[in-house]
């Protein structure tokens, strides 16, 4: 309200323009093609998918198989919102995977306590080291990738301290509150996919049209400027990284209700999923630019092809590894080439 | 805020902004020393000295950037301390930077409100947003789409942005730092306008550049810092320019004038007439089209025109450091094949580049790698380096340049301004050139290295290199160089040469369309009429208004409308 | 006060970090030497010292490797999975002899760091996501060539992974002659001279002749290859090869020796000797731990903030 208040007066009268027309007109207007693939490739290019799968392979269009793809996507996407606003300050978050891990565990063991017990605990812990993450990154100014590469390590021996050196597998007991919270349908669709919906709605509305969105998306276009211009940039990267490790945290709690178990083994590797999800998605992993629907679509993309590479028989699982790992230099690539395009127009 | 709501208008009593003994320390340099500085409402005061003298530093303290070690700031009446840029800025003084204070991914209009936006039920209000800073900027005579990003913008029209922008957040100080030092004349008149419209709503403006010509235009009264030190500070109408300088550089004015800005000697002597480097055609779709030059051995060729008019673009393309759709380069009679940096290198062709910090030193090494790194290959056997011959070739330089350092070992970061310039001139004589591209070589180096560097460039030219000199300083160009061709706009619009070589003639060629703001500034050689039009084969037109159709911004100048205040001369 | 205060506290900074970046690695190595004869049974026996320094190969051949990158300014994460990838090449191909399997897992090693080098060099692609998306994609492909452990009975690969000469093994000779091999790369050569001078002004390189690209594509080829090196003579040691845990997180490990050895991620300045030094010290720290019983948990959380207190430590030249 005092902004706008203070526009409002600090405008009565400009300084007086020049009378002739504008000294400072835009030098260039296209790149609108570019600007186009960048927003919008992720979702042709599923689109495409989508439409070759349902032509090629039997039963792919079953309603079993979608929800199954969706469901199978619903943690990872949780996954990828929290890196979308990492990796469009600008940063990293290579600890998620790990994160995961660790809430799955943490979980299972709380859930002997409850179900608030199964969520709080998970969250808090995971909540914590993101924000550890974030003030190694925002107060002691070191490089994102090397401090979350850390972490991850941190959060695995974590894990394992927790799991007795991995040996202990907690179990989720039966009956608990929170189980059919994650496990049931409404209207036939997976409960996690409605939270998915609701927080990347959620997570879309904080990043485009409210002040920290703003500062997140300054600090990774120019972290010096926004400093210059006030954005908070400790603060801003500090609840991002935050927010990364409380969403991986939540992914990982959920997972393990879903599963009825901690399970020590899953989330390795999902960091470069999600990371490979994001970019797929269109955020720019140099910062400063990027949505999170990008992101959902993104996730959505990955999944599907893991769906149709499982339907394939005689491709192992890792195959998708190599996928993603291509998808990710191609969609980069591509990134760079628009990016230069759009510099010469 | 709410106070300084009230303290609007030019008739606010008392200072804007007062130091007292402001003192800041740097690990082995006073950076400010004992600095009274006083701002009243509605003025515009120029901030001057030489580099190092501490303007960076008092702008830095007043913005919150840097903490004082010792003095007080009292603003507004009351004593102040900013802790961060923000508090500044929150309080009301900004600072407008050269170049990094906005964001060129985000819209221009999230730039202009960032912090602000205007908001309805607790979220941004993007239709109202982009409406209001539309109508701001076209105020600033920016008319752009404002969702579009901020780079799409030139950067006078960014330094537009981040003037409006503060000017939004209530800013009762604005301080701007070397502000015309990307802009065209035209949109200098722009920026002038704007300033003389902050002045009349009691707005104080700091006003840092060394183009005295502007100084004298638009600045109330003047404060000179030398060596961290104020040394005068007052009214800028009744001080002499010269006095000004010589107070700027700490000498009396008599020597000024007698020396001269420059220490160039005469006019080169010509060994031969073929040329060492012949350049045709030069096309690289964007910044050049179709410029031809060429240099003879001993010859310094001058090359004139206003910022981006491809001088820097010429001499990139001819190292081989920047593409080219078309052209043709030839060193002695020989062409360039491949284009590349090192077939420029090996062809002879030398450029120290324009930005020394960025393309030119290589700062965590020493001396002397600096000094041998393009001529590594030359010092060393089947890929072994020879430590030997390198440490011949960097003592003749280091003696021969008069490189000051403290061992060749020491850092080259950890040199001045001036000594830096003279390791990478060393670097590329070591090169043993034929042909030396020079961008810029004097700027932001002290008095005594600039007189050095100049006198280097006649003994090399004496020996007979032929050289190629950019300089915006006009002085350099005309005294520097034998011959100087005018570009403007990627292309060749004159040549001077012999005694046609004057500021005014000179000027006159690099005027053409934007006539009346080029010519003002520093006009001090009467041209006279003889020189105009003598060396410049296929100039364009005269100049009667803004008649440059091939420039399509040139069609929307703001032309008439601005006269221009020059009563202070 | 605070005025009076903070210069004093600065010029003890500024004595004390660049110190610490250039000599606390060996100070770290002593402690732990000094440590661990005082408290470690049997640890002043030559059977002792022959085990770490066999145990310390792989990660040491890849911080040498790794060094030259981050002295160019880069990074490569992808040197757990290429040693994956030179694990399973070995177990493809040794049908063929030991002397083939082991060139086509070294030219597999080189041609994944050739790729990664000509992503960052001509396609100019960030080294963090070129090198991830090989981390990715080369694990997976290991994984779909060779999808579970596989014994390896080859006597030459054993004789490799267990022999020696002298009393001293052959993975020790090795990595030896490679630490040699790069300390006059990096003093005496021309590459050795580029590398730092990009990792130092990329821009004023390029302008000074130097060829920019082709020296990022040597660089990242021979981090690959060094990899391949050290997933090669793990395999050995292993007596199997195993794609799927093989030098999972050693990039981690890698990089922390390089950093902690006082060279900076920033790139521009490269130091060998304390590279060496590095990899000792997280190799001494993590058997210390495992010596005195500490769960393997503890010496990650342990290896992580030595991490984090290392990059702290290093974080200050490379700002100015």
């Amino acid at each position: 309200m005092k902004s706008t208040a203070a526009i409002g007066t600090g405008l009565a009268g400009g300084p007086g323009g020049s009378g002739g027309g504008p000294a400072f007109g835009s030098g260039r207007g296209g790149g609108s093609a570019a600007e186009f693939v960048q927003r919008h490739g992720a979702l042709v290019v599923l689109a495409a998918v989508l439409a070759a799968a349902a032509l090629t392979i039997d039963g792919f269009f079953s309603l079993g198989n979608l929800n199954h793809i969706a469901v199978g996507a619903a943690f990872p996407a949780i996954i990828a919102l929290g890196m979308t606003f990492v990796i469009v300050t600008g940063g990293i978050d290579l600890s998620v995977g790990t994160v995961f891990a660790l809430a799955g565990v943490l979980a299972a063991w709380a859930s002997q306590y409850g179900s608030l017990a199964a969520l709080a605990l998970p969250l808090a812990a995971c909540a914590l080291i993101g924000a550890l993450n974030g003030v190694l990154i925002a107060k002691a100014r070191l490089a994102p990738f090397i401090v979350t590469l850390a972490t991850m390590l941190g959060a695995w021996g974590l894990m394992l301290a927790v799991s007795d050196e991995g040996t202990e597998t907690y179990v989720v007991p039966d009956g608990l509150a929170v189980t059919p919270m994650v496990q049931d349908r409404f209207l036939g669709v997976g409960y996690p996919v409605l939270l998915v919906v609701v927080l990347f709605a959620i997570g879309g509305v904080a990043l485009r049209r409210t002040g920290w969105g703003q500062s997140v998306y300054a600090v990774g276009g120019n972290e010096d400027a926004a400093a210059l211009m006030g954005v908070p940039v400790a603060r801003t990267k500090i609840t991002a990284y935050t927010l990364s490790g409380l969403l991986a945290g939540l992914a990982g709690a959920l997972n393990a209700v879903w599963l009825g178990s901690g399970v020590t083994i899953f989330g390795i590797g999902i960091e470069l999923d999600a990371i490979s999800a994001v970019v797929i998605g269109g955020t720019l992993l140099a910062g400063g630019y990027g949505f999170v629907s990008g992101s959902l679509v993104g996730v959505l993309l990955l999944n599907v092809i893991q769906n149709i590479i499982n339907g394939i028989g005689g491709l192992s699982s890792a195959f998708q590894q190599v996928v993603s790992g291509s998808f990710l230099i191609v969609v980069v690539l591509a990134q760079n080439y628009l990016s230069r395009r759009r510099e010469r127009v | 805020m709410t106070a300084t709501a009230e303290q609007g208008g030019a008739g606010a009593a008392g200072p804007a902004l007062r130091t007292r003994g402001l003192t800041k320390r740097f690990p082995g340099v006073l950076a400010l020393d004992d600095v009274d500085f006083d701002l009243s409402h509605g003025e515009v005061h120029a901030l001057v000295g030489e580099n190092g003298a501490g303007k960076s530093t008092l702008i830095k303290v007043l913005s919150g950037v840097f903490a004082p070690d010792g003095g007080e700031v009292r603003y507004l009446g009351e004593a102040a301390r900013f802790d961060t840029p923000l508090r500044a800025q929150q309080a009301g003084i900004s600072t407008i930077y050269q170049e990094v204070n906005l964001i060129p991914l985000l819209s221009v209009a999230r730039n202009l409100f960032l912090g602000r936006e205007p908001r309805r039920f607790g979220l941004i209000d993007f239709a109202r947003m982009h409406r209001e800073a539309a109508g701001i900027l076209r105020d600033y005579g920016v008319e752009v789409d404002v969702t579009g990003p901020l780079q799409g913008l030139s950067m006078g029209a960014r330094q537009m942005v981040a003037l409006a922008r503060a000017v939004v957040a209530d800013a009762r100080v604005v301080i701007m730092d070397e502000p015309t030092s990307s802009l065209e004349p035209r949109e200098v008149e722009t920026l002038f306008t704007v300033i003389g419209g902050l002045r009349e709503r009691g707005i104080t403006v700091v006003y840092v550049s060394h183009r005295l010509d502007e100084l004298y235009r638009i600045c109330d009264r003047v404060t000179v810092l030398r060596d961290g030190r104020v040394v005068h500070t007052g009214a800028l109408a009744g001080l002499e320019r010269l006095r000004l300088i010589s107070l700027m550089l700490g000498r009396e004015a008599e020597q000024v004038e007698r020396q001269g800005a420059t220490t160039f000697g005469g006019p080169h002597e010509r060994r031969a007439e073929e040329p060492v480097l012949v350049a045709e055609e030069l096309d690289d779709r964007q910044r050049l089209h179709g410029v031809s030059l060429s240099i003879r051995p001993g010859e310094v060729l001058g090359l004139g025109g206003l910022l981006g008019s491809g001088r820097t673009e010429t001499a990139r393309a001819i190292a081989g450091a920047a593409a080219l759709r078309s052209g043709r380069i030839t060193v002695a009679g020989v062409p360039l094949r491949r284009r590349s940096t090192g077939a420029a290198i090996a062809a002879g062709i030398s450029m120290l580049p324009e930005d020394r910090k960025s393309e030119g030193i290589i700062p965590d090494l020493s001396v002397r790698e600096n000094i041998a790194l393009a001529a590594m290959p030359r010092l060393s056997r089947f890929g072994l380096v020879s430590e030997r011959r390198i440490d011949r070739v960097v003592d003749v330089f280091v003696e021969r340049l008069r490189i000051k350092s403290a061992g060749t070992r020491q850092k080259v970061a950890e040199l001045s301004g001036g000594n830096q310039q003279k390791v990478l001139l060393a670097r590329w004589l070591a090169l043993n050139p034929r042909v030396l591209l020079l961008d810029e070589p004097t700027r932001g180096i002290d008095v005594g290295a600039k007189a050095e560097v100049q006198r280097l460039v006649d003994e090399l030219a004496a020996e007979g290199l032929g050289v190629l000199l950019i300089s915006s300083d006009l002085e350099e160009l005309i005294e520097g160089a034998d011959r100087v061709v005018v570009l403007k706009d990627g292309s060749v619009v004159g040549e001077l040469s012999g005694d046609d070589v004057r500021e005014g003639a000179l000027m006159r060629a690099i005027a053409d369309a934007d006539a009346d703001a080029a010519a003002d500034p520093g006009c001090t050689t009467p041209g006279g009429p003889a020189a105009e039009g003598a060396g410049r084969p296929g100039g364009p037109q005269e100049h009667d208004g803004g008649a440059g159709p091939a420039d399509p911004r040139a069609g929307a100048s703001a032309g008439e409308g601005t006269p221009g205040r020059r009563g202070a001369r | 006060m605070t005025a009076i205060g903070m210069p004093a506290v600065r010029i003890d900074r500024t004595r004390v970090v660049p110190w610490l970046q250039e000599y606390g690695v060996y100070i770290g190595v002593a402690a732990l030497l000094v440590f661990n004869v005082a408290f470690t049974p049997h640890f002043l026996s030559l059977e002792n010292f022959r085990t770490q320094a066999v145990q310390v190969t792989p990660v040491l051949i890849l911080s040498l490797g790794m060094a030259l990158v981050i002295a160019t300014g880069g990074i490569d994460l992808s040197v757990g999975s290429v040693m994956a990838l030179a694990a399973a090449m070995i177990s493809l191909y040794l049908g063929y002899g030991p002397v083939v399997a082991v060139l086509v897992a070294l030219v597999a090693g080189a041609a994944a760091g050739a790729v990664n080098g000509a992503l960052v060099a001509f396609a100019g692609v960030q080294a963090i996501v070129a090198t991830l998306a090989m981390m990715i994609g080369g694990r997976g492909l290991s994984l779909v060539l060779l999808p579970q452990l596989d014994g390896i009975r080859n006597p030459g690969i054993r004789e490799l992974g267990a022999g020696d000469v002298f009393g001293v093994p052959y993975l020790v000779w090795i990595s030896a002659a490679l630490v040699a091999v790069v300390v006059f790369v990096v003093r005496r050569t021309l590459f050795g001279r580029r590398i730092v001078a990009i990792g130092g002004n990329r821009r004023a390189g390029e302008l000074s002749g130097l060829p920019v690209r082709r020296t990022l594509l040597a660089v990242y080829t021979v981090c690959g290859l060094f990899a391949a090196v050290a997933g090669v003579l793990a395999t050995a040691r292993l007596q199997a090869s195993d794609p799927n845990s093989i030098g999972q997180l050693i990039e981690l490990s890698a990089i922390t020796a390089v950093v902690v050895g006082g060279t900076p991620l920033q790139g521009g300045r490269v130091r060998i000797a304390g590279t060496v030094a590095g990899a000792v010290l997280m190799q001494l720290l993590v058997s210390t731990l495992i010596k005195h019983d500490l769960p393997p948990s503890w010496t990650q959380i342990a290896q992580t903030a030595v991490i984090i207190a290392a990059v702290y430590v290093a974080r200050e030249r490379g700002r100015r």
